[in-house]
């Protein structure tokens, strides 16, 4: 059901991935994409799925779990490996097919590049929790405030949104049960029926939404919030040795990459 | 008729997670024909969890529900039908409403069960009758009516179906002690002219003395005590180790009884006690 969406979910723990700082991670998670598309040759794409499947490993997440996450975007995958494996040129399979050897390896890299492009940001979600994450997000983007950017708010709007969906999410579950039980049927008829049938559970989500975030509202005000402008936090982030480990690590890790980019590897 | 049995009923949320929990551990009960039962526990005691089995709502990690001698989960017809007749008015069910009038929300359960206009028109009016939702409120929004109107016509969208038996989740909960007391009496009433079978789910021990025959205790998942109200409420130190409490009125009673007032066993309500009070004044012991 809905509650199977892993989406953004964070798996606690205490694991040397789960301790370090968020900032550590987001940047990390930066040089991971950046050296994965890098990636030009087997060799390149092995090396990021060995450091992918170690930093898992490290964590302590399942593989199940990362393939639940992974789940949803089979249909592109599949979509992107299909569209690869005919328009590329090269020597056809068989003479006369329009299929190549070349389509088929390009098919399968960029399937691995989707995949470890999803895993490396779950990664990310499945070991920081919501709040450590906008935390670390709003001190990285810090610098952008004498822009004038909104860096504060923004964060701010973020971690509400990643507050609720846990809440809208069992809501929903909940409306529907509660439809279900007086006869709502979501899951036959024809397109039209089914689009109908969801009424029932938008409109009490969007009523319990909308009065849910005017008492958020209340709730703040009367704690006297008002903006970013000289708060303080309840947990200070502190740079570890353990995070300036990582981060040589990662940096190790692209300059590897760029290596064998290179020598097109 | 309509006679619900659970056999070594278990259910695991989330289970393969780490999030796994079991909230429902084997628990087997028969709730025959026409009985008024409560279930009683303390919050996250599987309450919850244990009624959306009985009209297959949830479907149980292991054991069975049977409606009637039959399983309910043995195709996903079965499992459809049944839903007319186990009406299950889930917690606060003020939050499913969303239809533009009352009448129409009342009437969206014998809608969906392809009934007749007429039929359906016959079984709001009487749904509405049974809860006190009078019928000028009928072209009204339901969104802008008072929460404890908001409450009776979201259970006379239940009973519009005309369930025989009819579970509901905390139907006082959050309402004032006049919106709590009719809630009850349109139950008992529903169940006085209908035969159905009620099972209310409830931690207030006072609604629960008032009404019910039977008592179902749960704790951690599981059932700890299951009687009538004399026999559960005489277990009034397992039920403070499992974090409930015996009835107001049977506190006062044990209060008096310990300083010499010769008060009989088995007062649970206030009536009673006034009565039982009111004897001693006279001088005379029932
Ligand atoms: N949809 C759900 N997903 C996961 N766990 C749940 C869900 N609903 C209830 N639980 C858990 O199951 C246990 C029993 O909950 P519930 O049946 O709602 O208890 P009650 O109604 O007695 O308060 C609780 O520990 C609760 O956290
Ligand atoms: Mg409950």
């Amino acid at each position: 059901m809905l509650k199977d969406i892993t989406l953004g979910q964070y798996f606690p723990g205490n694991t040397v991935v789960h301790r370090l700082d968020p900032r550590t991670k987001i940047l990390l998670v930066v040089v991971y994409i950046v050296a994965l598309f890098q990636a030009r040759g087997w060799v390149g794409y092995g090396l990021v799925t060995l450091v992918t499947l170690l930093c898992t490993a490290l964590s302590k997440i399942k593989l199940r779990s990362m393939f639940k996450g992974v789940k949803p975007m089979l249909f592109i995958i599949a979509l992107t490996a299909l569209l690869n494996i005919f328009y590329t040129a090269g020597t056809p399979v068989r003479p006369g097919w329009i299929i190549t050897w070349e389509g088929i390896a390009r098919a399968v890299q960029m399937m691995l590049r989707i995949v470890l492009l999803i895993s490396g940001t779950f990664l990310l979600t499945y070991t920081t929790s919501p709040i450590a994450l906008t935390d670390g997000l709003e001190l990285l983007l810090n610098p952008l405030k004498k822009l004038r950017a909104p860096v504060h708010e923004m964060t701010m709007m973020m971690s509400m949104a990643l507050r609720f969906i846990p809440t809208l999410i069992s809501e929903t579950d909940k409306i529907m049960s509660a439809q279900k039980a007086r006869g709502a049927d979501f899951e036959t008829g024809s397109l039209t029926r089914r689009a109908k049938a969801l009424l029932p559970i938008l409109v009490p989500l969007f009523v319990s939404a909308f009065k849910r975030a005017d008492e958020l509202a209340v709730a703040m005000e009367s704690r006297c919030y008002h903006g970013g402008e000289g708060r303080t936090r309840m947990k200070q982030l502190r740079l570890e040795r353990r995070d300036l480990i990582a981060l040589i690590l990662g940096g190790l890790f692209l300059a590897g990459m760029f290596v064998l980019k290179g020598f097109g590897l | 008729m309509a006679e619900i049995i659970t056999e070594n009923l278990c259910h695991t949320y989330s289970a393969g997670t780490p999030f796994e929990q079991t909230a429902v551990r084997d628990v087997s009960l028969r709730i025959p024909q026409g009985q008024f039962a409560a279930v009683i526990g303390h919050t996250g005691s599987g309450k919850s969890t244990f009624i959306q089995h009985l009209n297959a709502l949830l479907q149980p990690t292991s054991g069975r529900v049977l409606l009637d001698g039959q399983d309910i989960n043995r195709d996903k017809y079965a499992r459809r039908d049944v839903k007319w007749k186990v009406g299950l008015v889930f917690q606060y069910p003020e939050y499913q409403l969303f239809e533009e009038t009352v009448y129409r929300d009342i009437a969206f359960g014998p809608t969906n069960m392809r009934l007749g206009k007429e039929e359906i028109d016959e079984r709001v009016r009487e749904a509405a009758a049974f809860t006190g939702v009078e019928e000028a409120l009928f072209d009204r929004s339901p969104l802008e009516l008072s929460g404890g109107q908001k409450r009776r016509i979201a259970i006379a969208g239940v009973i519009a179906m005309r369930p025989e038996v009819l579970i509901l989740d905390e139907p006082t909960a959050g309402l004032d002690p006049a919106g709590c007391a009719q809630i009850l009496d349109n139950i008992r009433n529903y169940r006085e002219k209908t035969g159905a079978t009620v099972l209310i789910v409830s931690h207030s021990m006072d609604d629960v003395a008032r009404i019910a025959g039977r008592i179902i205790v749960f704790d951690k998942g599981r059932v700890a005590m299951d009687g009538t109200p004399e026999e559960v409420f005489s277990r009034a130190r397992e039920l403070s180790l499992i974090g409930l409490s015996i009835p107001k009125a049977a506190q006062l009673a044990c209060a008096l009884r310990d300083r010499n007032i010769p008060l009989p066993e088995g007062i649970f309500t206030h009536e009673r006690l006034l009565e039982a009070l009111l004897a001693v004044r006279e001088g005379r012991t029932c």
